[in-house]
């Protein structure tokens, strides 16, 4: 990632972008005033490439392309720390759920690992109605090429009998299909408009 | 209320019917002793968790929102679960039906009245239950042992959701362990995140952010950690082999659910508690009164 000060701001910036973030995630993000009380609860801030004060500061200055490529969005755990402090009552929180949803929408995002792990999760859910773990690990494993990803576990988790082997179909599983076929139709209509 | 049986809609979670099956039992079985029915939720789906709410809060209040639609249609006004991440999700369907109304009926296509109150196993022990009538019930206490409150993040955060306790610094597992006759030290890290669902794709978060937490613990001369959260129980039990090892250390320390540890003070077995199914043994915790606790147990078990 680009460091900051090399981030070439008038160039590269687009002014429509803080209005688009907005907007879909319904936070006034024009009130940040840089105070760094996001940033001071944030632990996973040693992890980030920009500190999620610097995030929002570059939202204002229309730096998407810096933002969407940032590893920060990626490496949120959503743990509310910096929501909960916000003076602005920002809900900072859904400000990174609408930056993730936005890279996955460019094709910037910086940790595949992240979102195919939430990607197959949810396709998990949406083929059997609750999410199978044992399934869901082992397509993790095939499909990041970390192929012995927590195997250091499994003969603990089988000797506690925690382990299933087949998942669990709930019978309304075609009503929670329709589901996420009626809200990808919503997106793809919003997205549209 | 603890006099009279109280039915609720219980809502338990993915992770509670694989790593968490102790946490489901203890729940069970504390709320069967404390005369609440908990009348589960029929075929109850996935509410998406993590993954849903990381993109579009829609997605997973719909997913959600069958849930409750279903609850709804027990003809009962609270669903209680033991998972924060679900509670998460379901308090977020009741949020997406006040704020996109249309948009998240159109995709739940479910009835939905959004009148049903939905809170985690804690806030109901500890705000329709309440310390003092759980001191009333004690039959076993804990001789010195000092157990330190883990609460996490989302029990209490952000607090216009939650509407739950004191989001930087929550004190309801800490007097419910004191009703039990525990120690309780100040738990600075009480709500620090432990790494979340990090487990699997950044291992190495895991390893810093909850070898941090055991840390402390250890520094506070805890016998165990206890926890109201699947995903924190994970991290800090199962994943505690692999915490030690980027920590360079052994930690050695119990994590227990809150429902087990004031399951065993109302005198429930602890093998109808879960306790074997903790990855770190948490047996010297529940040691000493077990012999006394058999016969006690005897006429009610048979």
């Amino acid at each position: 990632m680009a460091p900051l000060h090399s981030l070439r701001m008038p160039r590269d910036c687009d002014g429509n972008f803080i209005h688009q973030v907005e907007k879909e995630s319904r936070q006034q993000i024009s009130k940040c005033y840089q105070c760094g009380n996001c940033s001071a609860s944030c632990v996973y801030t040693y992890v980030y490439d920009y500190p999620v004060n610097q995030i929002m500061r570059l939202i204002q200055l229309g730096q998407k392309e810096a933002v969407l490529r940032s590893s920060s969005i990626w490496l949120c755990a959503n743990c509310q720390a910096c929501t909960t402090r916000c003076p602005c009552n920002i809900d900072i929180v859904r400000v990174m759920e609408t930056l993730r949803f936005f890279s996955v929408e460019q094709g910037t995002v910086s940790i595949k690992n992240v979102q195919l792990f939430y990607d197959e999760f949810m396709k998990s859910v949406k083929t059997f109605g609750r999410v199978f773990e044992t399934g869901l690990l082992a397509i993790y494993n095939l499909k990041s090429g970390k192929p012995f990803t927590d195997v250091d576990l499994a003969p603990r988790v089988l000797k506690k009998g925690k382990l299933s082997i087949t998942p669990h179909r709930i019978r309304g599983r075609k009503q929670v299909a329709d589901i996420f076929k009626r809200f990808e139709a919503y997106r793809n209509k919003k997205n549209l408009d | 209320m603890n006099q009279t049986v109280k039915r609720i809609a219980y809502y338990p979670g993915c992770s509670v019917m694989g790593t968490a099956v102790e946490y489901d039992q203890s729940t069970r079985a504390l709320c069967a002793a404390l005369g609440i029915e908990l009348v589960e939720i029929p075929d109850w789906n996935c509410c998406g968790s993590t993954p849903a709410h990381s993109y579009d809060p829609l997605l997973g209040a719909a997913l959600a929102g069958r849930n409750l639609s279903l609850a709804e249609e027990l003809g009962l006004d609270v669903v209680m679960t033991p998972c924060p991440s679900c509670l998460k999700s379901l308090k977020g369907a009741l949020r997406e039906y006040q704020e996109q109304r249309q948009s998240f009926l159109d995709i739940l296509q479910m009835p939905f009245s959004g009148r049903i109150r939905v809170i985690s196993v804690l806030q109901m022990l500890y705000e329709d239950i309440g310390p003092e009538a759980i001191r009333e019930k004690i039959r076993y206490g804990f001789a010195n042992k000092v157990v330190v409150p883990y609460y996490g993040c989302l029990l209490s955060r952000p607090p216009e959701f939650a509407r739950f306790d004191d989001p930087e610094n929550p004190v309801s597992m800490d007097q419910l362990l004191r009703a039990i006759g525990l120690s309780v030290p100040d738990f600075p890290y009480k709500t620090e995140c432990c790494g979340a669902a990090y487990g699997v794709t950044q291992n190495h978060i895991v390893g810093k952010l909850t070898g941090g937490i055991l840390d402390m613990a250890r520094h506070l001369g805890a016998d165990a950690v206890a926890v109201a959260c699947p995903l924190c129980q994970q991290n800090l039990d199962l994943r505690q082999a692999q915490v030690d090892r980027h920590c360079h250390t052994s930690f050695q320390m119990p994590v227990v659910y809150i429902t087990q540890l004031l399951g065993f003070a109302l005198g429930i077995d602890p093998k109808k508690l879960g306790i074997n199914k903790l990855f770190v043994s948490a047996d010297d915790l529940f040691k000493g009164t077990s012999e006394q606790l058999e016969k006690l147990t005897e006429p009610t078990t048979a």
